[in-house]
């Protein structure tokens, strides 16, 4: 699947911002910024990789940078940054 | 004959008697120095360096401060950069709080200038770095009233305390606002720094203002001050009401801030003579703003309000709704300016506001306090110094004095702050015990301590939404899934006293 850069959210407190760029590696290579990370890196992470494995997104590097999102703000952001990056709409369906 | 001479034999045979010398005329000449010129030679009037000289401190002393400055503050700074300068090591930090200013003090814990800090709490890099394992000694964090006792008991013993001062004539006669043309600085009451003033062995007072003698009305007495320093500027007034205090506008602050109204409205003790506090959060600071209207509305007057004095609470004053203002902090330039200017608002010591060992302390009368808190457990036990992520950022301020002497307590607490769930099983750090906390306000509900059912009854008549705090717990926790553990080591960074002097948690370091 070709992917183009995008992002999708903001750096306000309880939102995150998802960037996606391509990868030349395989796989996803998450790198997490997050105010909560010593509790919640892990979780937050599941959550980009499963959001992004149901929509076929294999190959990327997403640079995440969290303000205390809860699962579905980082799952709305995930899916509307993936949207952007690889064209397919997921909502249109 | 019986003249003086005559009586010289019997003058030295009682000098004799009584141990004491006899007068000797030579000792004295008449000094008739105009008196104006003459104050500006007084005695105590000294540079910062000849003052920590004269004052005696030694190596491993104690030395105190105040926060009145609040994040404003550059007399500590100012005062340890001069310490270090003057080469003095292993001395012990005794601030009534430290804040975010006060990263400087970072490298003179590293260069062995600081080795104990005592405080009411700390915030930023500071907070961060003693977190982290910074100190040898644990910080030793006191509420404001066991300040206020340990230093009155001796378990605080103040060596030198060098205290910030928007006026001071050249005697040491020194308070939080000046009434001269040259004003540079204003931070009203002194409050946590008069028991420094009383107990501390030297007292040095550091001023932007010498004015004429004297500088009545005052709030610290050239009787307890031995030095007196002339500095640029004591403190950035602009800068109290930042950090911690702040107006909200956050709609989920002013939902708190109403229903913590109806609490108070329908907890019984809102009727004509009430006393009330104010914590520094913002929804406990807009809760003053919705009890006003009920008070109009009601025909209710408070005797007094306590503590962190705010504009919200003088515009009540001034409008007729609280008689009597008690200050031992200035929360903003409005309440500076009214305890300056207004008899009725009075200045009180920490140990006259808060001390659990003073039986006239204010807050032994104190009906209703609102509180705001960092984390809250199931047991209504709360934290509001150390975070969620194990770091230090907080203060615990007068929280555990005002919460288990008043008659009501009402904490003031979001369920979630984004991810970060503030009703919890345990709380990371113990500060204010259940069972002084009476009342706890989220916005999914308000659980009430099951010692207090009648309380529950009230609220519930009232048609308030009353909750079971597990269930609040639950549902945290279902919407924010589950926590790893944070990486705590094993060495102990902060010790958390009891304001009876007893020990009641202890700060594990942080390791990443």
């Amino acid at each position: 699947m070709k992917l183009n850069s995008s992002y999708a959210g903001t750096l306000e407190s309880g939102d995150i911002l998802i960037e996606i760029s391509p990868s030349e590696a395989p796989g996803l290579t998450i790198n997490l910024q997050s105010t909560v990370a010593l509790q919640f890196g892990r979780q937050i992470k599941k959550v980009i990789e499963d959001t992004l494995s149901e929509m076929g997104v294999k190959d990327a590097v997403v640079d995440a940078t969290d303000k205390g999102a809860l699962d579905c703000t980082i799952r709305a952001r995930v899916t509307a940054a993936a949207v952007r990056a690889t064209g397919k709409d997921v909502w249109a369906d | 004959m019986n003249t003086l001479k005559d009586r010289q034999q019997d003058i030295a045979a009682m000098a004799g008697k009584v141990g004491k010398p006899v007068y000797d005329p030579a000792n004295y000449a008449k000094d008739p120095t105009e008196r104006q010129l003459a104050q500006q030679k007084s005695p105590k009037l000294a540079s910062l360096e000849e003052a920590i000289t004269r004052s005696g401190l030694k190596n491993g002393m104690t030395i105190s401060f105040h926060h009145h400055f609040r994040g404003g503050d550059k007399v500590v700074n100012m005062v340890i950069d001069k310490l270090a300068e003057m080469g003095f090591k292993d001395l012990h930090l005794a601030a009534s709080s430290l804040s975010d200013v006060h990263a400087p003090l970072i490298d003179h814990i590293r260069n062995g200038v600081i080795t104990r800090i005592s405080t009411s709490g700390l915030r930023g890099k500071l907070a961060n770095e003693i977190s982290h394992g910074l100190m040898k000694e644990p910080v030793i964090f006191r509420s404001h009233g066991g300040r206020g006792s340990a230093i009155a008991t001796g378990d605080l013993h103040i060596d030198v305390a060098f205290l910030g001062a928007p006026s001071s004539d050249p005697l040491g006669n020194a308070c939080g606002y000046s009434r001269s043309e040259n004003a540079k600085s204003i931070c009203g009451s002194l409050g946590y720094a008069l028991p420094d003033a009383r107990y501390a062995d030297k007292v040095v007072i550091i001023t932007d203002d010498l004015v004429a003698y004297p500088n009545t009305p005052n709030a610290i007495s050239e009787r307890d001050v031995d030095f007196v320093v002339v500095a640029d500027s004591v403190g950035d007034s602009s800068k109290i009401s930042s950090g911690a205090i702040r107006d909200t506008k956050n709609p989920r602050d002013i939902l708190l801030a109403q229903q913590a109204a109806k609490v108070i409205i329908n907890s019984g003790y809102f009727k004509n003579g009430f006393s009330i506090q104010t914590g520094s959060g913002g929804a406990s600071l807009a809760a003053v703003k919705f009890l006003r209207e009920s008070m109009i509305e009601n025909n209710i007057v408070a005797d007094f309000a306590l503590g962190g004095i705010t504009a919200h609470m003088v515009k009540l004053h001034e409008e007729g709704l609280i008689k009597r203002l008690i200050d031992v902090q200035s929360f903003d330039k409005v309440a500076a300016e009214s305890l300056k200017n207004n008899p009725m608002h009075k200045e009180v010591s920490a140990n006259e506001y808060a001390s659990a060992d003073e039986p006239g302390s204010a807050v032994h009368y104190l009906d209703i306090v609102i509180l705001s808190a960092l984390e809250v457990d199931v047991n209504f036990n709360v934290n509001v110094l150390v975070g969620s992520d194990g770091i230090i950022r907080g203060a615990i301020g007068g929280h555990p004095d005002t919460a288990a002497d008043s008659a009501l307590s009402i904490i003031v607490c979001p369920m979630l702050r984004g991810r970060i769930p503030c009703v919890v099983e345990e709380v990371t750090t113990l500060i204010t015990p259940g069972s002084s906390v009476d009342v706890i306000v989220t916005e999914y509900g308000i659980a009430v301590n099951p010692r207090r059912p009648e309380l529950a009854e009230r609220l519930r008549a009232a048609g308030l939404d009353i909750v079971d705090i597990h269930d609040l717990q639950k549902r945290a926790k279902s919407v924010i899934g589950d926590a790893d553990p944070l990486p705590f080591g094993n060495k102990v960074v902060g010790v958390v006293m009891n304001r009876d002097g007893s020990v009641m948690d202890v700060i594990r370091n942080i390791e990443e």
